[in-house]
């Protein structure tokens, strides 16, 4: 370990959104020519710190240092000027250009100010796709018509025709084939050998073991680990971090004892094809039922496909031992199964309206004669079942978009409680809420339960599922690779279970 | 090693600076003031014509003309309306309009007398806002390009029944709509076509369950779908009811010049949307204002009613026009900047 001092230091960075504070006060150091790792969950604040790093996002709070100095990265030209390049997850390329019109885009090769010397263009890409081992990619032609990781490598190339000293690297792996990802890493070694910086974002452990230098880890826009050595830092220990328990959780009860009812859903054999093996699940009523898996491991393409949003490839799904039209979100809804889907302002609110119309929304027909509403019955209605999860604050005109996320969870909860609904399906419940209101959510949870309603949820937060659920079913890519009583599981064993438990197939 | 390096933070739930109680009157007291502004504007046009000709413009056969002529628009930017607010857009209004008004006033049409032209312009509206709909909701086209289609296709086929002649109406009864004897305490029948198409189609929005969805599916699709709500079929619908639209409005415009045309309708698409957006009506979808869209039609036509009388050519109004749709959208960015 040279004494250097870093490249990067960024330290306290905080960032809000409305309704959630994203960053809250999160270091992240990166040395020349090191491989630093970010790792976290969905919602822990990877993007944000990246795209603050970006020039994308200007931070709340916190300084920037670069080479020694305090800098302002008012905008992504300027974070490029300082030689910070990013290469994102949804790759930001023109599919209509050229792949030498892509690499060379806002900073084109010109004759007198304007004019493209494009086969100069072509000549450079040309030689940067040489020395990303992809010399078989042409550069006149269009980037629409590239594979995904083809176009992976010229967004690489874009990054490297600036004079960069520092590459982000959100998910590069995700789109990719194993021989594919081996080049990848071969590239990242050229150029730490150079003494590039690159900031590598993954959730797969063994990529960060390979090339990783150090690791820092996020959660909850925190950075509750920084610097670890990547290759050393147990598996477990990481993991643990990632999805750890935090101290300001705490969870209610689970009543004792129970008699347990009919089941009210079945899934039989339900499957889609390369995203969740056949999975088979009863629910009673009072019962909660909860998905451990990692990201990608089918948690939410399977809660999606029991809600019929998506079209099973094989399997049934039975409510009261009635078979429902598969595929058919309607015919869900009526048989009484509500989702609570996990991009709530993309999936689930209608962000320009009241607490009374999201709630509503689904239950309009209860308000209704002959189409007609009756607007004071839909407000009375809604109050109530806003009151019953005591969301705050205690106004029916408020628009949704001024509540806290927890908040905002509580007016889809709300939404289903008023349709009556007797399954709820939670996708990640408690993301976006605040560490401070989740308990308050959990109770909200089971009391649901406990008022007869089966619930079913998924969840990347290990102790999340089991302080909350019955009963766990853990998967690991897609299979259902254990099932037991949360009582009978700890931490550790689900981790392990999440991390290397063979699949069953 | 481990190295934490956040300190645990206070339990203390975090409100968002927003939520407090009441801000929803800040939201409510927004929605008047820009009705407010746009009857500000109308007011002072009606001043800037009551000062420039004061003896042509405050007669009452000059008020009850710009009613009138504000009626056909009028009734087409109600249903392009709905359309606007669920994220969709019709550019087919004009075609369909001048499609309804000359299939109505064929030789063939005009022998079953008035039922007939009326119940044939509301059937050909209806049937061209079924093909669009229909092609949106179950064809999973864009409505720009289907309704462009529909534009192309509508204005061809009335050019092909017409040949370019202009059909001229002669049931006495339509012709009699038209005509000062079946005033009612002065208000032209056609302006109170218009009055009740406006009030229902305000009850429809702002009561109703139609109206709910509408601003659902143009608010979040997705959000709409995973509620529950049949999103395709309210597409559909609002195809469909903008066709009908179309269809009263044709019948209005062969009472008005009792005759069919098939140049009739021309560019309605663009006065409907402009006066849609300008009445407060987000051009992405979920929140629609019919009071502003039928503010904004009475804006564009008296517009055009002070140019005529002050003997200005059609291209400065054209030009007035623009500017006022850049200026009203401007104001609501700033207006809604605040939020």
């Amino acid at each position: 370990m040279a004494p250097e001092p870093p490249l990067l230091t960024m330290s306290g960075i905080t960032k809000s959104f409305p309704g959630v504070r994203a960053l809250d006060g999160v270091d992240l150091d990166v040395l020349s020519g090191e491989v630093h790792c970010l790792l976290g969950q969905n919602g822990a604040g990877k993007s944000t710190l990246i795209k603050v790093l970006a020039g994308a996002h200007q931070p709340d709070d916190g300084t920037i240092g670069w080479r020694g100095e305090q800098v302002t990265l008012r905008s992504p030209i300027a974070a490029m000027r300082l030689g910070i390049a990013t290469i994102y997850q949804e790759l930001d390329l023109v599919e209509g250009l050229s792949v030498a019109e892509n690499v060379y885009l806002g900073h084109e090769l010109t004759t007198a100010g304007f004019v493209v010397r494009g086969k100069d263009a072509r000549t450079a890409t040309a030689a940067l796709l040489k020395r990303l081992g992809h010399p078989e990619i042409d550069p006149a032609r269009r980037v629409g018509e590239l594979s995904a990781a083809q176009q992976q490598i010229v967004s690489m190339a874009r990054a490297l025709s600036h004079d960069v000293r520092l590459i982000v690297m959100d998910e590069p792996s995700a789109a990719l084939d194993p021989d594919e990802v081996d080049n990848l890493f071969r590239i990242v070694g050229d150029l730490t050998a150079e003494g590039v910086a690159v900031v590598y974002i993954s959730h797969r452990l063994e990529e960060i073991r390979r090339i990783g230098d150090r690791v820092t880890v996020l959660k909850d826009g925190r950075a509750v680990a920084g610097g670890l050595p990547a290759k050393s830092t147990p598996t477990r220990e990481v993991v643990a971090l990632m999805t750890g328990r935090n101290v300001e959780y705490v969870f209610p009860e689970r009543p004792t004892l129970r008699d347990l009812p009919d089941p009210v859903l079945e899934v039989r054999g339900l499957a889609r094809d390369g995203e969740f093996a056949p999975l088979d699940l009863t629910l009673r009523p009072g019962e909660i039922v909860g998905l451990a898996g990692l990201v990608g491991s089918g948690r939410s393409e399977i809660l999606e496909t029991v809600y019929g949003a998506r079209r099973p490839s094989a399997g049934e799904v039975l409510v009261d031992g009635r078979r429902l039209k598969p595929g058919s979100v309607r015919a869900a809804v009526r048989a009484g199964l509500g989702l609570a889907p996990e991009e709530r302002k993309a999936q689930a609110l209608l962000m320009l309206e009241s607490v009374t119309r999201n709630v509503s929304v689904s239950s309009m027909s209860r308000f209704s004669y002959a189409g007609w509403l009756d607007r004071s019955a839909e407000r009375d209605a809604a109050r109530k079942a806003t009151r019953e999860l005591s969301l705050r604050p205690d106004n029916p005109s408020a628009p949704v978009r001024t509540l806290s996320g927890g908040n905002q969870q509580k007016a889809v909860l709300a939404r289903w409680l008023l349709r009556g609904c007797r399954v709820l399906l939670l996708d990640e419940p408690t993301r976006g809420v605040d560490v401070g209101a989740r308990a308050e959510l959990y109770a909200v949870i089971r009391r649901l339960a406990d008022d007869g309603l089966a619930v079913l949820m998924v969840s990347s937060e290990v102790p999340e599922v089991l302080g909350l659920a019955d009963r766990v079913l853990v998967l690991r890519e897609g299979h259902v690779v254990h099932t037991a009583p949360a009582q009978e599981l700890d931490e550790h064993r689900v981790l392990d279970l999440v991390m290397e438990g063979s699949p069953a197939s | 090693m481990t190295q934490p390096v956040s300190p645990p933070r206070d339990d203390t739930p975090k409100l968002s600076p927003q939520a407090e109680p009441g801000s929803w009157r800040t939201v409510a007291a927004r929605a008047d003031v820009r009705t407010l502004s746009l009857l500000g504007v109308l007011a002072a046009l009606i001043l800037i014509g009551g000062i420039t000709k004061p003896e042509e413009f405050l007669d009452t056969r000059n008020l009850q003309l710009v009613l009138t002529q504000a009626s056909v628009i009028g009734v087409v930017t109600v249903g392009m309306t709905f359309v606007i607010t669920s994220g969709g857009i019709d550019l087919s209004v004009g075609a369909i309009v001048a499609l309804a008004s000359v299939w109505a006033t064929t030789v063939a049409t005009q022998e079953y007398g008035f039922a007939g032209v009326l119940f044939t312009a509301v059937l050909v509206g209806v049937g061209c806002g079924l093909v669009n709909g229909m092609l949106i909701a179950y064809g999973a086209m864009v409505p720009f390009i289907a309704t462009l289609a529909m534009l192309a296709s509508a204005r061809g086929l009335a050019l092909q029944i017409t040949d370019g002649k202009t059909q001229i109406v002669s049931i006495e009864g339509i012709l009699e709509l038209g005509e000062r004897d079946s005033y009612v305490l002065g208000v032209p029948p056609l302006v109170m076509v218009f009055a009740v198409v406006t009030i229902i189609g305000w009850l429809v929005l702002n009561r109703t369950t139609f109206g709910r969805r509408t601003v659902a599916v143009g608010g979040n699709a997705e959000a709409a779908r995973l509620a529950g709500i049949d999103v395709r079929r309210q597409r559909l619908y609002l195809y469909l009811l903008s066709g009908l639209c179309c269809g009263i409005a044709a019948f209005l415009l062969i009472v008005l010049s009792g005759s069919g045309q098939n140049t009739n309708g021309n560019l309605y698409e663009l006065d409907a949307i402009a006066a849609a957006i300008i009445g407060g009506t987000l051009l992405s979808g979920g929140r629609g204002t019919i009071t502003g869209s039928v503010l904004g039609v009475l804006i564009f036509t008296t517009i055009t009613n002070i140019f005529a009388l002050n003997n200005l050519q059609s291209d400065v109004q054209q030009i007035a026009k623009g500017a006022i749709i850049v200026a009203a959208v401007l104001v609501q960015r700033r207006t809604a900047s605040t939020t």
